[in-house]
């Protein structure tokens, strides 16, 4: 342990550059004959194309080409892929609709790619696009996943017969079906997920060039995983073999999961630079965000849940119609399964759960990971119904968890999950505590006697994160293992740099990984380098998503870490003739136990690199790589406590006190992961209170722009109280179990409960919006504040 | 952004001329609007021809009469931040500092916003209430032939606001209902004490922008308190609906903000 080290709130080493303006994101860069790219985008929900005229396009003034989709097909490059394969309940495999980067025939969103322009200026590029004229025939659309499935509703994609993708379960219908059979109470609800538009604050760009003598390309793009954008790129979408495709991925601002899905826009500058001969680069206005970035949730849920006459939990059934869009993105299959049904036992003891979802095609923007992927979705519907079913069998919804919580560990669910550790009441106190639980009753008092209502919610969510053993995800479909890789270079100063596959994008990895290189060999950090996100430079790694970065990058990192102190260990121990064994490594000296005699790391550092003097048959060089595979998913859980106060002649809802209390395991920086913890909950308020994407019946997105899609801002949030418990994670050698998505995950339902107490009804959609909560005030004929 | 070529006016008739001389342009004054709406190509101005800098229509004068003369050219925060308007019309000063967030303030001018009537812009209503006067390059107008509907004013396509003068009024306030997106008024209710009596002016909810409340007013004359306009709404009839406020909503919100808005003003 050393001042920087496990627990120590460093400062963020990467802020110098990016509070001064130093951050180097993909849209900085530039090459020399550099064109620019822009899009041709379907301007119809649903329509199949007559024809493409770009003539005019070709003669505006620096147009280098104009491409389309039957030119991408004819040059062999592959149809966007899913990574995860699901299978329905009958068995078979998921129905999966041809998705070209560039479509030619039939569109089917709003925003679809359909030829790409390469000029001499972005403006250039733009105004060709313009020009382009596609002739489209309408043809009707369909945007609600419910709608989707009727009968009769327009089809989308010939694979898919009714629209229908897969029809899932996931655990035991016949003895859940009993359990409600034999139950004293029964609490059924209609839960719905709206749908968000990640917004990361930099939109998606890329820049690809194409160097003929060598036949290579170099990719500079968003991404969160760029590794795995190489080998997706190079393996289905045939633009080069991986030897000949460098990635990079510089400073990325933000991802949300949105950047972790290979888009058409890549794939085509790719394949574009190659034809026009020069470097092709595309940015992402705002508008293209919107339309075009993979959006988050669209569920239809109805859940029920059996107790017995004691209020335990006998049964959970869950049906769920999720909304995939108009393609199946990268992961999108996995979001409403794997990522959302294995989470809904919640924190509790259910024996018995069965769930169905059935994902569908739609004519929207498609659908994929966002901060929390599933978990946010099964939290909002585990916790809203242990709200409801504590209100109506008249228990205080705290109790009614207490009594329901696993207690004992390690715990198989019905549905795949084993919860390795935890302590659920612990968090449940420490946010009881700090919100003054007790105290609400007198607070709501004094919000009646102001004319104003009061409420107040809670939420104890868990979520798997450290995604995920290999092997296991192997077994459930997914195409890629995700372990993750490192290898720690001691120069022979004795500097360090870190290789790691993870990628950062806002989570702060270059002060955190230094944190446990410094803390296991006593380096400061300041001599610890942090390498990440370019293929040439790191080793094959899977990326930042899932909030795996901690529990699996930086076990990878312990992995390598040992195998250079093992090593160290044997060179100090025989320039000092000591024995192995008696070495230890404190503050940057590699001493003989219970002697004087040591070594600092820069002198052993030295000997390995000049090799003058190394144990017999060793070789030189201090540098060592691992891949570390997880044996489980982590399970961060906590309780949040939201306390509201409703101005019931408005309906503006203002958050009065919002609690988290989190059990994230190990913490290496307690400053960075109060900053994951308040971006989370921010966005999780985000979605409880603000944010709604809304398309009308044709298909357009209505909220396009942040003139109607509501984004959160400071003044809508209070400042949060923060508490942590912890129980240390026993699946991975630090402890961690991962702190990037909790926030968004458990304060939806907090939210919610704690409008829906305050207004005094069982149910209502999310987003809280002003005029949502003043209709249901009207709705529900109560009284306006008397004045 | 479509190409557009920029011109500085130092002066109104040199402005006035750039406009004629140019094929088809647009007088920029702050820009909030215009700009954005250009850089999504909604609009392609030929000439843009800046009336931020012309010297003649920019600053705020207390005349011999107690009223306060705002230059066209004038932005939000020098509105909100002066001293006069502070003490003579405190509600227009508040008004002009919930305009935007700080940079619109620095760069939306009071001629730019009136000219351009945006339904849910804050300045009209404002005009409205007080019975200001909109002097142009041509003549003048009170603010009740000025606006004339959503995005719709009585100038001429060639003509150049210069100058908003507010006569004295006391109890002046403005109570504005954000739209949680935007932050334009959902629902902005000026009122006033004017010399022709109460004064409820209302922006953000009207179908055809800016509107008073008579009924409101008279129950004012009598009795000014929030109490005294507590039932009256307008009818949801005339009301905009969008996704983030019903007609039914918006006709609420008047009322709510019209209440607020005289409970501050004493």
């Amino acid at each position: 342990m050393t001042a920087e080290g496990i627990g120590a709130r460093v400062l963020r080493k990467e802020d110098k550059r990016f509070i001064t303006g130093n951050g180097r994101y993909t849209d900085d860069m530039t090459m020399q004959r550099m064109g620019h790219a822009a899009f041709v985008r379907s301007t119809h929900a649903h329509a199949r194309i007559k024809s493409i005229n770009t003539d005019d396009a070709m003669k505006m003034p620096g147009v280098d080409a104009v491409l389309n989709g039957h030119q991408l097909v004819a040059d062999g490059i592959g149809n966007i892929i899913c990574g995860w394969m699901i299978h329905s309940k009958d068995g078979s495999p998921m129905n999966m609709g041809a998705y070209r980067a560039l479509e030619s025939e039939t569109v089917r969103y709003v925003g679809q790619a359909i030829a790409v322009v390469v000029a001499d200026t972005q403006q250039q590029a733009r105004d060709a696009a313009e020009a382009v004229v596609v002739e489209y025939e309408d043809l009707p659309a369909v945007v609600d996943s419910l709608d989707a499935l009727k009968d009769g509703a327009p089809q989308l994609h010939p694979e898919a017969a009714g629209n229908l993708i897969y029809d899932w379960e996931i655990g035991e219908e016949a003895p859940t079906d009993e359990a409600f059979a034999n139950a004293a109470h029964i609490t059924r609800m209609d839960i719905d997920n709206n749908r968000l538009v990640p917004n990361p604050m930099e939109p998606r760009s890329a820049l690809a060039h194409f160097d003929p003598s060598e036949e290579h390309y170099t990719l500079y793009t968003t991404s969160q995983n760029p590794h795995v954008a190489r080998l997706v790129l190079s393996a289905f979408y045939n633009v080069a073999p991986e030897n000949k495709l460098r990635v990079v991925a510089p400073d990325v601002g933000g991802g949300f999961g949105s950047k972790i899905f290979i888009y058409p826009e890549e794939i085509a500058c790719l394949w574009a630079t190659k034809r026009v001969g020069r470097p092709v680069k595309w940015t992402s206005d705002r508008t293209e965000a919107f339309l075009t970035d993979a959006h988050g949730r669209d569920h239809h849920s109805t859940a029920e849940l059996a107790l017995d006459a004691n209020n335990k939990i006998t049964g959970f059934r869950v049906k769920t119609v999720a909304n995939l869009g108009a393609y199946m993105s990268l992961f999108s299959s996995s979001v409403p399964t794997y990522l959302y049904a294995t989470l809904l036992s919640g924190q509790y003891n259910i024996p018995n759960i069965y769930a169905n979802v059935k994902a569908v095609y739609t004519n929207t923007t498609p659908v994929d990971a966002y901060r929390g992927a599933g978990r946010p979705e099964a939290t909002y519907v585990v916790e809203r119904m242990m709200e409801t079913a504590a209100k109506e069998v008249g228990m205080a919804p705290a109790e009614f968890r207490r009594i329901n919580f696993v207690r004992e560990f390690p715990h198989q669910t019905p549905v795949i999950m084993a919860y390795d550790a935890g302590d659920y009441e612990a968090s449940l106190d420490a946010a009881m505590k700090a919100i003054d639980y007790d105290g609400f009753a007198q607070r709501r008092t004094q919000s009646e006697a102001a004319g104003k209502l009061r409420g107040i919610g809670m939420s104890c969510y868990i979520e798997a994160c450290g995604i995920a053993p290999s092997q296991a995800v192997g077994s459930l479909g997914a195409g890629v293992g995700l372990w993750e890789s490192a290898e720690v270079r001691v120069n022979a100063v004795g500097t360090i740099e870190v290789l790691t596959g993870s990628h950062s994008h806002g989570q702060g990895h270059e002060t955190t990984f230094a944190q446990l290189v410094s803390d296991r060999l006593g380096l400061p950090t300041e001599s610890i380098s942090i390498v990440h996100g370019d293929t040439d430079k790191v080793q094959m790694g899977m990326g930042t998503y899932g909030s795996r970065s901690g529990a699996v990058g930086m076990s990878a990192i312990a992995k390598a870490l040992d195998k250079v102190e093992a090593k160290a260990k044997k060179i100090a121990a025989h320039l000092m003739e000591a024995s192995e064994g008696d070495i230890e490594i404190e503050n940057g000296e590699l001493k003989v136990t219970g002697t004087d005699k040591k070594l600092t790391f820069t002198e052993v550092s030295l000997a390995a690199y000049t090799a003058h003097n190394l144990p017999e048959g060793m070789e030189p060089g201090l540098k060592e790589g691992a891949f570390y595979d997880p044996t489980n998913f982590t399970f961060p859980a906590g309780c949040y406590i939201c306390e509201v106060e409703v101005d019931p002649d408005t309906g503006v809802v203002s958050i009065e006190n919002f609690v988290a209390a989190d059990d994230f395991g190990t913490i290496i920086n307690p400053m960075i992961v109060e900053g994951q913890v308040h971006g989370g909950l921010v966005q999780g308020i985000g979605q409880a209170m603000l944010e709604n994407t809304q398309y009308d019946e044709d298909g357009q997105l209505l909220t396009a722009s942040y003139m109607d899609y509501t984004m959160p801002r400071a003044d809508d949030v209070p400042s949060f109280t923060l508490e942590t418990t912890v129980t240390e994670c026993p699946g991975n050698p630090l402890g961690m179990k991962g702190c990037g998505e909790a926030g968004a995950i458990g304060s939806p339902p907090a939210v919610i409960n704690a409008v829906t107490d305050a207004l005094g009804i069982r149910d209502m959609n999310m987003p809280a919006s002003p005029n949502r909560v003043w209709q249901l005030i009207q709705d529900n004929g109560m009284k306006q504040a008397a004045e | 952004m479509y190409e557009t070529k920029y011109h500085r006016a130092s002066t109104v008739s040199d402005a006035a001329a750039m406009l004629k001389n140019a094929d088809d342009g647009k007088l920029l004054s702050g820009g909030q609007t215009l700009i954005p709406t250009m850089k999504q190509r909604l609009a392609a101005p030929s000439d843009l021809i800046d009336l931020r800098h012309i010297g003649e229509i920019s600053g705020i004068v207390k005349q011999a009469d107690g009223s306060i003369r705002i230059g066209a050219a004038t932005c939000h925060a020098d509105v909100a931040g002066n001293e006069d308007i502070k003490a003579v019309l405190p509600g227009l000063a508040d008004l002009a500092g919930t305009i935007g967030d700080p940079h619109v303030r620095h760069m939306g001018t009071i001629g730019g916003s009136v000219a351009n009537n945006d339904p849910a812009a804050d300045y009209p209503a404002a005009l409205l209430a007080l019975g200001a006067t909109i002097e142009t390059n041509k003549r003048e107008f009170s603010a009740q032939d000025f606006f004339t509907g959503m995005f719709e004013t009585a100038l001429d396509e060639d003509e150049i606001v210069t100058a908003v003068v507010f006569p004295v009024a006391s109890n002046t306030a403005y109570a504005k209902f954000p739209n949680p997106a935007s932050r334009y008024a959902m629902a902005g209710v000026f009122v006033a004490k004017t010399g022709a009596g109460a004064r409820v002016a209302v922006t953000g909810a009207g179908q055809d922008g800016v509107f008073r409340m008579p009924d409101m007013e008279k129950a004012l004359d009598g009795n000014w308190s929030a109490d005294a306009v507590a039932g009256m709404a307008p009818s949801a009839d005339n009301m905009l609906s969008d996704l983030h406020g019903t007609a039914a909503y918006r006709a609420n919100l008047v009322t709510v903000m019209a209440k607020r808005a005289v409970a501050a003003s004493s």
